[in-house]
């Protein structure tokens, strides 16, 4: 299933709606680095809360998307990632790295709008 | 005691395969950060058959030792097989595009992990993991 994707001024919500397959993800990936460039946008929130699983391969991929991002001058904020989720995320040994992350789709527009550092 | 199976040919498998999972480990009676847990490392061993053997199956049971109750994962292929398993278990190390966590990130999500293979023939990965 494609992900939608919402323009709302400067920034891009990729707001996910059920469980991803890899070529979703990487469908995703595509039309959001494509996206930033045609809008200009110079903020992206991935809205994760939806996922009740994040393996290997989707870590990577959100990760891909926030360097590709930054690559086209925008900043990426993954939101809403689930408790359970972050529990097995650790305890599998995956990180998100230097993506940045707030709990909700209120606080990622927070982040965007301030600029502020909160790196994982 | 109840069974179930899912052949993986594609990556909508791996979805169905973890659901599946995850159905089951309720019953048996984990609850919510275990059962993502074990959601978890069905999708590692089950794109791990799409990667390396392009197809194989899943299947999912209720297992008992005594008291403990618990769930039991097999992941069977009949791919290449793997080489060095001491190598393949480490962090890191892949041979597909992968980031090399598939089987040493699976084994941290669970209590009991081992790994059969034989080059030529095929992968058997076998997981379970006991309800606290």
């Amino acid at each position: 299933m494609r992900v939608p994707i919402l323009k709302q001024g400067h920034y891009l919500i990729a707001s996910i709606q059920s469980a991803l397959t890899d070529a979703d993800l990487l469908q995703l990936r595509d039309d959001l680095a494509e996206m930033a460039g045609k809008y200009r946008s110079y903020g992206i929130i991935v809205d994760v809360t939806a996922l009740d699983v994040m393996d290997s391969f989707a870590v990577r991929t959100l990760r891909a998307i926030a360097h590709i991002l930054k690559m086209r001058g925008a900043r990426t904020v993954i939101v809403g990632i689930q408790p359970e989720v972050a529990i097995a995320m650790v305890q599998m040994g995956l990180t998100l790295g230097d993506t940045f992350t707030a709990l909700d789709l209120e606080e990622g527009l927070e982040l965007l709008e301030s600029g502020r550092d909160r790196r994982e | 005691m109840s069974e179930t199976r899912v052949s993986i040919h594609s990556d909508a498998d791996i979805i169905a395969a973890r659901r599946m999972g995850r159905e089951l480990a309720e019953g048996v009676g984990f609850s919510g950060s275990e059962l993502t847990i074990i959601a978890t490392a069905i999708s590692e061993i089950a794109r791990n058959i799409i990667e390396y053997a392009g197809n194989g199956e899943i299947v999912v049971r209720q297992t008992q030792q005594g008291t403990r109750r618990g769930i039991l994962v097999i992941a069977r292929d009949r791919g290449p097989g793997i080489p060095d398993i001491e190598l393949a278990m480490q962090d890191g190390y892949s041979t597909s595009k992968g980031i090399g966590l598939g089987l040493p990130g699976s084994r941290r999500l669970m209590d009991e992990f081992e790994v059969d293979s034989t080059v030529g023939k095929g992968t058997t990965v076998t997981m379970k993991k006991w309800v606290a």
